[in-house]
């Protein structure tokens, strides 16, 4: 008798369970994150419990992809409404242009707690349309030298805070010493829209040279130009790596990692890396400094950023809102912080990570912060432009016209081309481009 | 003397056939091997090729991130299904193509054929759009049938050429004895054409295994195989050679295995019918 109405009052408690369940299971709504595989969206997916937990509602489903592959198949899902992501890592370049098509939820409204103010002021300007922020930045970058302190001191050489490229160059060739395999500098050769034209184009824009004059008219011709790319052509032959033609940001960081570059000017978040000493066997001699310039009054420094968006035709977009709000908030930060560290807290976002006594001791903070700010996308050049966008132009046809461009310049320095011939090429290819886009 | 030479040559010739065979194999062996190191030594110039701490560390962390089981199913079911299916279609037509050819015939087979000559991009949109407005983007039927398409005419091809090697007159024999069409192809011919169907059965598997543009654009969460899983391992800004390494020996050790296996299979079903 007893052991019926055990039966019976487990079965009841069973069938309550499964019912519970299945009524909690109904009310979950699952977010479905694009992101790409870079340490910090790997730290995060780490650290989602904390989400889960406050939001029990949500559910969190990650697919990574490889970042050429991602902005494809985002840009297919959201051009197709295909509502296959809720969540999207995109960058600063899609943002405007993808807020523009009418593509993105705007993110106006993350909350009180969220405090929106307190995004870097150039993060929030370069992922806004109209005033409007479209995507919010999970971490930002901008770019700067990495020097080896400790190859200076041996050679007498002393990095100003604000170096000009004929110091950087001076520099870099005084530190080469190609039999002992010791290059002097390490920059992008590796052709794409992000990768060395990222670097050429903050080149370019130091020297006062610019993509487009204001009637849309490819610059590439000009005096400018040829003095730029010649200056980096001549500095990688005589103190760069060689094969740097396909050497792009993971490349070049391998190579400094090895202590075979003097210098390395690239991302701001490649500081967290150089200095981390499980990876890196030169992280207790890296200095840094400004991106150079030629005293005409732009810096050879871009600006990025990886944001959160949400495309048009999520059907959860409350809870994408939701999931954007905590893992760019300030909370976020403070939790990283807590558990691995404030050298891996992801850099860029937020004023009130500078203002942290705490985040002041780390080493690359105050350059990061610096060169981020000095950073201004709406007037990226020394003359008047009609693009917004500093190390990249803000149309869609950028990355045709990028990464077309970039196979001339990486074939120059593969030693194929002169600077003349390259310019000369990617000219005619802008134009051609530009004109049938309808821009001339 | 002159069997001396020969065996000289001999000697000479599987040294040249095995140099080849590792150089072929190296980026493999190169990605098994980074697999076992740390991220710094993966990255680690020079290289070392065995001297190195061996360490599981990849594993672990692969393991932990992603679930293997589920991508690993998903392309068993995607390789397996489509391959199968092509084979339930392929079987009939090169049945009608080997032993009631036509005038066409020929030209039919070539048309197959030239379907694999247009770039799969190409056709990208078109069936995008059709997978969501039939609601199966992220599903595995899709990538089933879509495999399937892609791999068709190359079954087709094969069956066809393993066909061919069978007389017409045992078929014919049969049809004497008064066996119907279906149990001509299923009772006499496929059973003389084992070897054949099970080697295309094989490549087939491993070219929809391998398949990276179709898996990775048409799936994102529920449908990924391992080819999603790899791709996920591959950074923009961060070294993880060792990690994309693992990723990438898990995804391709359950074929490789297979491939071990059937290897008598696979290189007898190639060289059927090159030597007549």
């Amino acid at each position: 008798m007893r052991l019926k109405t055990t039966l019976r009052a487990a079965t009841a408690m069973a069938v309550c369970a499964a019912g519970t369940s299945a009524f909690a299971d109904s009310h979950v709504t699952t977010v479905t994150i694009a992101t790409v595989n870079n340490g910090d969206m790997i730290r995060m997916q780490g650290l989602t419990d904390d989400f889960t937990a406050k939001h029990p509602d949500i559910a969190l489903e990650w697919v990574t992809l490889e970042e050429n592959v991602l902005r494809q198949r985002v840009t297919q899902d959201i051009a197709t409404s295909g509502g296959q992501f809720d969540v999207m890592t995109i960058g600063m370049y899609e943002t405007p242009i993808w807020a523009e098509q009418g593509w993105l939820e705007p993110l106006d409204d993350l909350g009180e707690e969220y405090d929106a103010d307190d995004i870097l002021p150039a993060m929030r300007a370069g992922l806004s349309h109209e005033g409007t922020l479209y995507a919010a930045p999970f971490y930002g970058e901008s770019s700067m030298v990495m020097y080896r302190t400790d190859l200076f001191e041996e050679a007498g050489l002393e990095m100003p805070k604000q170096p000009t490229w004929e110091q950087i160059g001076e520099f870099a060739r005084t530190l080469t010493d190609k039999e002992a395999e010791q290059y002097g500098i390490c920059l992008r050769g590796k052709a794409g829209w992000g990768e060395n034209m990222a670097f050429i184009t903050t080149v370019a824009n130091s020297f006062g040279a610019r993509w487009f004059d204001e009637d849309w008219n490819a610059q590439l011709d000009s005096p400018e130009w040829l003095e730029a790319v010649t200056f980096y052509n001549d500095l990688m032959a005589d103190a760069g790596p060689p094969g740097a033609a396909t050497n792009g940001f993971n490349e070049n960081l391998a190579l400094f990692q090895q202590g075979k570059c003097g210098m390395w000017i690239d991302a701001t978040v490649a500081a967290s890396f150089v200095t981390n000493p499980e990876d890196s066997e030169v992280a207790d001699s890296v200095g840094f400094a400004l991106a150079p310039n030629t005293g005409k009054g732009k810096n050879a420094n871009w600006l990025w950023a990886w944001a959160l968006a949400v495309p048009s035709g999520s059907d959860a977009t409350d809870a994408a809102k939701e999931f954007i709000a905590w893992a760019t908030s300030k909370d976020y930060l403070e939790l990283v912080a807590e558990k691995e560290g404030w050298a891996n807290v992801p850099p860029g976002s937020r004023t009130s990570l500078y203002e942290n006594p705490a985040y002041q001791a780390v080493p690359f903070a105050e350059m990061t912060l610096e060169s981020i700010q000095t950073a201004d996308p709406e007037n990226p050049t020394v003359d008047e432009v009609p693009y917004v966008g500093i190390q990249y132009v803000a149309i869609p046809e950028w990355q045709g016209i990028g990464t077309a461009a970039g196979q001339e310049f990486s074939n120059m320095l593969a030693g194929q081309q002169t600077p003349e011939q390259a310019l000369a090429r990617a000219q005619e290819l802008v134009n051609e481009e530009m004109e049938a886009a309808g821009y001339r | 003397m002159a069997r001396a030479v020969s065996s000289r040559a001999r000697l000479g010739w599987s040294a040249v056939a095995w140099v080849i065979g590792l150089l072929i194999f190296f980026p493999i062996l190169w990605t098994i091997l980074t697999s076992f190191k740390t991220e710094s030594e993966a990255i680690a110039s020079p290289p070392s090729l065995v001297f190195f701490d061996w360490t599981l560390e990849n594993y672990e962390v692969v393991q932990e991130r992603s679930n293997y089981a589920r991508f690993l199913w998903n392309s068993i079911v995607i390789a397996g299904g489509s391959t199968l299916l092509g084979v339930l279609i392929a079987v009939p037509a090169a049945w009608a193509m080997a032993f009631q050819p036509t005038r066409r015939t020929k030209d039919i087979l070539l048309w197959m054929l030239s379907t694999k000559m247009l770039p799969a991009v190409g056709v990208l949109y078109p069936i995008y759009l059709i997978c969501i407005r039939l609601g199966v983007l992220d599903s595995k039927i899709a990538l089933v049938v879509i495999l399937m398409l892609i791999n068709l005419p190359i079954i087709v091809w094969m069956l066809y050429t393993y066909f061919r090697e069978i007389p017409g007159e045992i078929l014919e024999a049969a049809r004497m004895d008064g066996a119907s069409l279906r149990s001509e192809i299923l009772y006499v011919l496929t059973p003389m054409a084992i070897p054949g169907i099970a080697s295309t059965v094989l490549l087939n598997f491993i070219l929809a295994w391998n398949e990276a543009f179709w898996t990775l654009n048409l799936t994102a969460v529920s449908a990924a195989p391992l080819t999603a899983f790899i791709a996920s391992y591959s950074s923009p800004e961060g070294l993880f050679f060792a990690k994309l390494s693992a990723a990438s020996t898990m995804a391709i050790a359950p074929i490789l295995i297979l491939g071990w296996f059937s290897q008598k299979q696979l290189v007898r079903g190639l060289t059927f019918g090159a030597v007549k």
